[in-house]
Formats: structure tokens, C-alpha cells, sequence
């Protein structure tokens, strides 16, 4: 019977089903390789460039870009394409140890919330809806003007109030996913409360949570970019976008490139992760499984 | 009805207690007190200045202080702008955050409606493409980047607009258009969606074969249906553009409240931050609310009770 049903039609799971349709979507595909190629350029171009971000050059500032500097020199002669790769590996990292964060507190506490139910259900929501209702950078703000300005505050301060999301999400999954047949089947077989939350209701939920941690991660790094830009994210001499921007600001009749660049690089990530996030939507929505 | 507004009344009450709660104690667990300057006072002054504000009081009772304030009005005092309190300073900000907010709100509905609309009914058309495109594009690049490129182009290499400041409207120009083209994107992209659901309704193909003429059933049918997912889009919206100005403001140097906020952040004036964060948490609240109870009005199927 097996060996016939497999003739018939190939064994598809629901990941490699996932995988194929995202290869099919050019914007998605894009997205990815861009993302993939800024990753691979901000950790291996340290070990091949003749400069490095924080060595100041007074005799050659505010270059337009040449052969010498592709992207020009800033107001301190120091090269902006150094900078600018440098400040790729501040959002990326950014991007990446915020999202850490907020799956280390929302994936927990919103499966706790909704595998459990009851008066603790409604406790900890009204509490996540308390944090979900205020804007996020203010709260980030609040937050950061506490913790204070060391990078691994700033991804503090925005995991610390980003997790909610996740939080929201993974509760609203887990309460739809306990009523489907399987998990009461699994439940009838004697399955505990904390074995079918790990192994059926959590997996399950995965899809959903890899898409919004996905669109999480731009809306991270342009926090810190304008947290930066505003003077309280990332301190000098640390490369970020939104400090180059603050910083180039000021010159911006006399080198707009200083501006352009980097304004150019958070728009660029950005849209590449939007574009990633939508094509991992469609493809990791089962109604679409063919 | 009735019953539905108490209890969102209720519970924005309890919310704002929180909000507040949290707040508050929070500025309580940031080392330093407001008296920290460069030049160190005498403990004697600092007593005196501790007793007027009320700070040598426990924290529940400066937390009670500070609630019975709020409900007069009284959103606490600056602690780096002498003889002002936050609420004069808020005020001050306030039009300029508004007249921002309300411009870029009328300026994202009417590109957003109009496109989402022409991208629906010529389904798959180049207007509907170019109407995605340009909505997913506007979706993910922040105003601020935006603004950014329009400083360029517009002020740097045309020298058309002032590159910030607040009075004229060339000033306004830009900053309104940094701050509205994400939810204009937003507003095209759930109008579309909507349209085309509506387009597939009985009703409209019933009027249609009742022979009304096209242009009837779209302002009576379509547009009406249509419009109330983006009307519930419209409070969190509003908000954004509220709460979210205070980059855009910076950036454009706009002297309203996102920016004294801001520079409150800067110079540790906890007792701004902290009036600032209540007096968001209001605006938000209760624009929310607003649009919810707007929501049942406008489509009578929606009932609360």
C-alpha cells in the first residue's frame, strides 16, 4: 500500500513544500541573496581592506567618492565604504540579537500562556496588551535612557519590548492548534501537559513565528539606526547608519554622499527583509499547500 | 453600546494606571536624581529643593502625588526647564505635532484610498502593479529614509524647500510627505484588499443587474463597505503619525513634542520623560477607543454587546 500511495505522488513535507515555493518567488529570492551577500561582505571585507573604520585621514576630507574611496571620505577623512560595511555589521548583529531576545522571552511565555489558559492566560495578556498598545520607541527610549548606552543595552531595550508580538502570536496559535484532533489524540494516549506543548503545539507554531521574527528584524535595525541618529544608540567610535547620517547631516550642503549612503544602505536592508518575510508568508501558509 | 464604552472605559483607566505605574517606577530606579548637574549643590539646597517638589515623601506617596495631579491637568514638573511645567511645555509642542499629524493624515488618505481603489477595480491592470509596487516599496523604506532623499533632492540639489524649521508652508511640504507616504502604503494596500472583497459580494451583483448605473453602485455600495477596514485602520494610524513624528521632527527640526521629548532624553529631565510617556499613552488610548466606537457606527452588523 506504502510503496504504492509514494508512486503516486512524491512524499512532500510541509518545510521542503515551503522551500520550493519560496525558490519561485523572485522578489523573496532577491531579498535573501541580498541579505546573504551584505552578511558575507560585513564579515569577510575587514580582512581585505587596506582601511579601517576609525583611522582618520585630516588631508583627504569630505571626498566625493574616486577610485581611491569608492563612497568618498567623511568630515574626520575616514572612509565611508569601511564605515558603512562596519555599520552593516552593527544592524546585523542588531537585527539578529534583539530577535534572540524576544524568542527567548515570547516563544516561553506566550506557550505557557496559551497552554495553560485560565486566570494566568488572562493576567499575562493584559499585561502584554498594557506593552502592546504603547508605540515602541518610546518605550525603547524609556528603556534606553535607564539601561543605558552600551550595545548590548540597546538590544536589551528593544528585545525587551518587541517580545510581545511573538508573545501574542504563539498564544493565538497554541489556543487554535489545542482544539485540532491530533493533539487530543495525543492527549487520549496519555500525553502530558509539557510534552504535547514541546513536541505538537510549539513546532506547529513555528511557521508563523519564523515569518514575524523575519519582519521583526528590519523594524530592529531601523531602531537602532534612528535611535543612533537621534544620539542615544550605539556610541562612537562604533559604526552605525543612524550615526552616520546624524554625523554627515551636518555637512549635507557640502557632501550629501555622506547622507545618501547610508540612508540608501537601511532602505536597501529593509526593503530585502520585507521582501524575505512576504515570500516566507506565502510559501509557509499551508491554505496554499498544493 | 452603552455597556461596550464603560468597559473600554474601564479598562483604558486600569491601562493608564499601569502605563503610569510602570513609568513611574522605573524613573525611580535610574541612578541620579534630578539635581545632578555639573556643579554639585549643597545637601542643604538639595533638601530644601527635595521638599518642594515633594520628593523627600515615600514612593507610594509621590506616586499618589503624581496620579492626583494627572487628574487635574498636572502632568508634573520639568526638571531642566525652570518654572515650567510639563503640561505648558506639551501644550507649546502640541499644535505643531497636530498640524503634522492631521496634514499627513489627509495626505495618506488621499493617496491611499484613491490608488487602492483604482488598483482594485482594474484588477491585474499596470495601475493595480504599479499600485503594489509602489505600496510594498513604501511599506518598508522608514520616512525618515525618505526624508532623508527629499532633503537631497529638494533642498540640496534644487534648492526648491528650506531644509526644516516650522512657520511657512514650504517647511511643511516635506516633512508631511516623510510621514505620510508608509501609512498611504498601508491605506492603499487594505483598500485594495477590501474593494476586491466587496467587488465579489451578492449585492453588488444584484445592483449591477438591477441596472444601476456604475458610477451609483460604486460611491453607494462599493466605497461605503469598502471603507470600514481602513476606517479601523485609521486610529492606530493617527497614533503612529502622533507618536511616531519625533524622528521626522527631529529631522526636519520641528519644534513640537516628539522633539522636546527627545531633547528631554538628552538632558535627564525625568519629570518630562515621564509626563510625555503618560500624555502619549492618553492620545493613543483614546483615539483608539474613538475609532472603535466609530467602527459600530459607521457599519450597524458590529455590535459590542
Amino acid at each position: 500500500m506504502t510503496i504504492a500511495a509514494e508512486s503516486v505522488r512524491p512524499h512532500h513535507t510541509l518545510w521542503g513544500d515551503a522551500w520550493i515555493r519560496l525558490r519561485r518567488n523572485k522578489l523573496a529570492v532577491t531579498g535573501g541573496v541580498l541579505i546573504l551577500l551584505i552578511a558575507l561582505i560585513a564579515i569577510i571585507y575587514p580582512f581585505f581592506s587596506k582601511y579601517d573604520f576609525a583611522s582618520q585621514d585630516l588631508n583627504a576630507i569630505l571626498q566625493s567618492p574616486s577610485s581611491e574611496h569608492l563612497l568618498g571620505t567623511d568630515e574626520l577623512g575616514r572612509d565611508v565604504l569601511t564605515r558603512l560595511i562596519y555599520g552593516a555589521r552593527t544592524s546585523l548583529m542588531v537585527g539578529i540579537f534583539t530577535q534572540l531576545i524576544v524568542l527567548a522571552i515570547g516563544l516561553p511565555l506566550g506557550a505557557f500562556s496559551g497552554a495553560t489558559g485560565g486566570r494566568t492566560d488572562n493576567f499575562i495578556m493584559r499585561f502584554v496588551d498594557v506593552i502592546y498598545a504603547f508605540p515602541d520607541l518610546l518605550l525603547i527610549i524609556l528603556l534606553r535612557s535607564i539601561l543605558g548606552g552600551s550595545i548590548y543595552m540597546i538590544f536589551l531595550a528593544i528585545g525587551l519590548v518587541n517580545w510581545v508580538g511573538v508573545a501574542r502570536l504563539v498564544r493565538g496559535q497554541i489556543l487554535s492548534l489545542k482544539q485540532r484532533d491530533f493533539v487530543t489524540a495525543a492527549r487520549v494516549l496519555g500525553g502530558s501537559g509539557g510534552y504535547i506543548t514541546t513536541r505538537h503545539l510549539l513546532p506547529n507554531s513555528l511557521g508563523p513565528v519564523i515569518v514575524t521574527v523575519t519582519f521583526n528584524i528590519p523594524r530592529a535595525i531601523f531602531t537602532e539606526a534612528a535611535l543612533s541618529y537621534i544620539g542615544i544608540g550605539v556610541q562612537p567610535p562604533t559604526p552605525s547608519w543612524g550615526a552616520m547620517i546624524r554625523d554627515g547631516y551636518n555637512v549635507i550642503f557640502a557632501a550629501p554622499h555622506l547622507v545618501l549612503f547610508p540612508a540608501i544602505a537601511i532602505g536597501i536592508i529593509m526593503l530585502s527583509f520585507t521582501f524575505l518575510g512576504d515570500g516566507l508568508r506565502d510559501a509557509l501558509d499551508p491554505r496554499l499547500r498544493r | 453600546m452603552t455597556r461596550y464604552i464603560i468597559n473600554r472605559v474601564f479598562w483604558l483607566i486600569i491601562v493608564l494606571l499601569v502605563v503610569s505605574f510602570i513609568t513611574f517606577s522605573l524613573m525611580h530606579l535610574v541612578p541620579g536624581g534630578p539635581w545632578d548637574k555639573e556643579k554639585t549643590l549643597a545637601p542643604q539646597v538639595v533638601d530644601a529643593l527635595n521638599k518642594k517638589y515633594g520628593l523627600d515623601k515615600p514612593f507610594y506617596a509621590q506616586f499618589g502625588d503624581f496620579i492626583w495631579g494627572i487628574l487635574h491637568g498636572d502632568l508634573g514638573v520639568s526638571y531642566s526647564f525652570q518654572d515650567r511645567s510639563v503640561t505648558s511645555i506639551i501644550l507649546q509642542g502640541l499644535p505643531k505635532t497636530a498640524t503634522l499629524g492631521v496634514i499627513a493624515f489627509i495626505l495618506a488618505i488621499l493617496i491611499g484610498i484613491p490608488f487602492g481603489m483604482a488598483a482594485a477595480l482594474k484588477q491585474n491592470s499596470i495601475v493595480d502593479y504599479l499600485s503594489v509596487i509602489f505600496s510594498t516599496i513604501f511599506a518598508s523604506i522608514p520616512g525618515f529614509v525618505l526624508g532623508i532623499l527629499l532633503i537631497i533632492i529638494f533642498s540640496v540639489e534644487l534648492h526648491w524647500l528650506p531644509t526644516g524649521g516650522w512657520g511657512s508652508i514650504q517647511q511643511i511640504i516635506m516633512p508631511a510627505f516623510a510621514l505620510a507616504t508608509l501609512p498611504a502604503a498601508f491605506i492603499a494596500r487594505i483598500t485594495r484588499a477590501s474593494t476586491l472583497e466587496v467587488l465579489r459580494q451578492d449585492y453588488v451583483r444584484t445592483a449591477q443587474a438591477m441596472g444601476i448605473k456604475q458610477r451609483t453602485i460604486l460611491v453607494r455600495h462599493i466605497l461605503r463597505n469598502a471603507l470600514i477596514p481602513v476606517v479601523t485602520m485609521a486610529g492606530p494610524e493617527l497614533a503612529f503619525l502622533i507618536s511616531g513624528s519625533f524622528i521626522i521632527e527631529n529631522l526636519f527640526s520641528i519644534p513640537g513634542i516628539g522633539r522636546m521629548f527627545v531633547n528631554g532624553v538628552f538632558a535627564r529631565d525625568y519629570g518630562l520623560i515621564m509626563g510625555s510617556v503618560i500624555f502619549y499613552g492618553f492620545v493613543i488610548a483614546g483615539l483608539n477607543l474613538v475609532v472603535d466606537i466609530l467602527y459600530a457606527v459607521i457599519d450597524p452588523r458590529i455590535r459590542y454587546d
